[in-house]
């Protein structure tokens, strides 16, 4: 685990550079007090922050709660009669996610073996460059180049499978109604997919990398190929750290914005064909909020709020993940 | 050592507060006649009317040069919220206050600026459609999945009507657009459109969002058998066809900026330079035209800024009349035209 979290601060701090002390003080001490100091507000300014928005974002977004109640789960919204129930932009929301993981998490895992245990030395560097080079490019990018180029053929991709799945209990349900315009839950999904892969990718990698050479070569010398080495010693060594990986890939996916509002093509109802449109928490934000005004605005912060809720469990639920792998595997972090 | 730091700091004061004083005595002398005091003016709300502000900005500055107009669309919504705030020092709104809302918190004018029509734009080879409002509203609210359905047939009896499947296209973005647009349809066809109206109404689902009047125009570009509401300019620079629509006097008429004039001619203006040219009467009058204002205080105190917004206002009913029809937007009835140069007027700017 020591490749996500921070290797804790030694109690014992090492020798600071000698010259900054005063009188009759034993050099460094001064700065290390100051050190200290600064690193203590730098921990709290974040704790301080995250508070006041969930403060204030939950005092604008009270009139929503208080007029809706549990309502606010409701598949209902619909401005114009006052009904305000965020249930399909909750559902819509970890669908999206739920598709983004499905399509990234293989890749991602695929890229970090590929990059720490069968590529080229050489090849090695490139290859994380490109793909942190993924990362590097603005959300409103992606959509605008997902409504211009691909939304078109995918469309046409959809209609097929569609009408090849037809009848099919289930499947045929889920792929039933495709969008002829393309945007979709899918859509969304599949551009939140490459934009997430980065940040699953370089965690993986490192979690991959800290598998303890022993472990490997004691694997190789039993007669082990090089997927039973990395079925037997890599994967359960780095359990912990990949679920991880994929969580916060999650809490990712969960936030992204503007891509998604491009692309899931704003339908507010809860609708189990992924190739039809929808809408997710993020999305209705940033097409809504200019407009409202009242309770609308209200809910809309409060969508907010459930956001915010929705990635600090994700976060959570992330670290006791890893904290029971580590446990179970007796892993040392 | 600290004295002369001290001195230092007292230097630095004054020659700060020098070139402040000289501006303060400077701007206070000026004449509000002719050219202007150096003023920096604040707007911003509807996206409707953006375009054509950033025109009238355009021409307005080398007029009076030492005004800067700011104009920032952001909708009309967030525009009347600001402008009660006191955060711009004019708005734009597409649609008057409601009852329910914050009210500005003093004594305020509607400016109406210019007029322009909402199509109903289609993607359909070599069909020139009518349609009545009725026809439209079961499209929009789903009644009707093809484009051969009866309802189409019996208002286009001549027209090769294709079986092809409707794409309805909606605003994702929360709308003034969708505010006007729903509204006709509430008022032209209550008994077949029950969404109701506003920025942002509850599609059915399996229609489809796009964010801004581009982004409809560019999705029914795009889609055969697509149909969207979109403002008149963004459908003709996207080259798209649209609908002649049936008016309260039961004429199809196209949408052009003639007819949107004529909508706002037929239209009864309140005292206060509201008015609804939705579903006007009048033989001439486009249905679905979108009104916009312009929000001022009436109290002006500061004197170089009040000067500044009589003067851009005086700018957008003389020239910018003229400016409007260069850039798809229809100029205001001259009876209107005359009610706001009036109210204009009756702007009280403190004295310098």
């Amino acid at each position: 685990m020591a490749a996500i979290a921070p290797p804790r601060e030694n109690e014992s701090p090492a020798p600071a550079p000698k010259g900054l002390g005063t009188g009759s003080r034993p050099p460094g001490v001064f700065t290390d007090h100051l050190f200290r100091w600064i690193a203590l507000a730098s921990g709290l300014l974040v704790l301080a922050i995250l508070g006041l928005i969930a403060y204030t974002t939950t005092k604008n977004a009270w009139p929503w709660f208080r007029a809706e109640g549990f309502g606010i789960f409701a598949d209902n919204w619909d401005p114009p009669k006052g009904q305000y129930g965020a249930g399909a932009m909750i559902y819509g929301t970890f669908l999206v996610g739920i598709i983004a993981l499905v399509i990234s998490v293989p890749i991602s895992l695929g890229i970090g073996l590929f990059v720490t245990e069968v590529a080229p030395r050489r090849l090695r560097k490139p290859i994380v460059y490109t793909v942190d080079l993924l990362a590097a490019i603005p959300s409103v990018v992606y959509g605008l180049w997902a409504l211009a180029v691909l939304t078109g053929p995918l469309a046409d991709i959809y209609d097929s499978i569609s009408s090849a799945t037809s009848g099919i209990p289930l499947i045929g349900d889920i792929t039933a109604e495709p969008s002829p315009t393309g945007l979709s839950y899918m859509t969304a999904g599949l551009i939140v997919a490459i934009m997430i892969t980065p940040i699953i990718t370089s965690l993986t990698r490192e979690v991959f990398a800290t598998t303890p050479q022993p472990l490997k070569e004691a694997a190789y010398g039993m007669g082990a190929t090089r997927w039973e080495m990395i079925r037997g010693s890599v994967f359960p060594h780095s359990r912990g750290g990949v679920v991880s990986a994929v969580m916060i890939g999650l809490g990712r996916a969960i936030g992204e914005t503007i891509a998604v509002a491009l692309l899931i093509g704003s339908s507010q109802h809860i609708s189990a064909h992924i190739f039809g449109p929808g809408d997710t928490l993020a999305s209705i934000i940033a097409n809504q909020f200019n407009e409202a005004t009242g309770i609308q605005r209200a809910a809309l912060i409060g969508m907010g709020v459930v956001l915010l809720v929705l990635t600090v469990g994700v976060g959570i639920l992330a670290r006791s993940f890893v904290n029971r792998y580590d446990r179970k595997s007796g892993a040392v972090a | 050592m600290q004295r002369s730091f001290v001195r230092r700091c007292g230097l630095v004061v004054a020659a700060l507060a020098l070139p402040v004083l000289l501006i303060g005595t400077g701007a206070s002398a000026a004449p509000n006649t002719g050219k202007l005091a150096s003023a920096t003016l604040n707007g911003d709300g509807s996206t409707f009317q953006l375009g054509f502000n950033q025109v009238v900005i355009g021409s307005f500055k080398p007029v009076q040069k030492a005004v800067t107009v700011n104009y920032q669309g952001n909708g009309s919504g967030a525009g009347r919220t600001d402008f009660v705030n006191g955060v711009v020092d004019f708005a734009g709104t597409d649609a008057p206050y409601k009852s329910t809302d914050p009210q500005p918190p003093k004594p305020f004018f509607y400016f109406p600026t210019v007029v322009a029509p909402i199509t109903v734009s289609y993607n359909l080879s070599d069909v020139k459609l009518k349609l009545s409002a009725d026809t439209i509203a079961k499209i929009f609210s789903g009644a009707i999945t093809s484009w051969n359905d009866a309802a189409i047939k019996t208002d286009n009896p001549r027209a090769k009507l294709p079986s092809t499947s409707i794409t309805v296209v909606h605003r994702s973005d929360s709308s003034g657009t969708t505010a006007n647009f729903t509204s006709f349809l509430t008022k032209a066809a209550p008994s077949s459109w029950t969404l109701g109206s506003g920025s942002t109404v509850s599609w059915p689902s399996g229609t489809q969002g796009a964010t801004g009047n581009s982004g409809v125009a560019k999705l029914v570009k795009d889609t055969d058998g697509a149909i969207g509401y979109v403002d008149f300019s963004d459908a003709k620079a996207s080259d798209l066809t649209f609908a002649a629509v049936k008016n309260s006097g039961g004429k199809f008429i196209p949408p052009n900026l003639g007819s949107a004039a004529g909508a706002a001619q037929g239209a009864t203006v309140n005292p206060d330079l509201t008015y609804d040219p939705i579903n006007a009467t009048g033989a001439a009058a486009y249905p679905i035209t979108s009104p916009t204002w312009i929000l001022v205080y009436q109290d002006q105190s500061d004197a170089n800024k009040g000067a500044a917004i009589v003067s851009f206002l005086n700018y957008i009913y003389d020239q910018g009349q003229q400016l409007a029809t260069s850039i798809d937007y229809s100029p205001l009835p001259k009876s209107l035209l005359k009610q706001a140069r009036a109210q204009v007027k009756k702007i009280t700017v403190a004295a310098s």
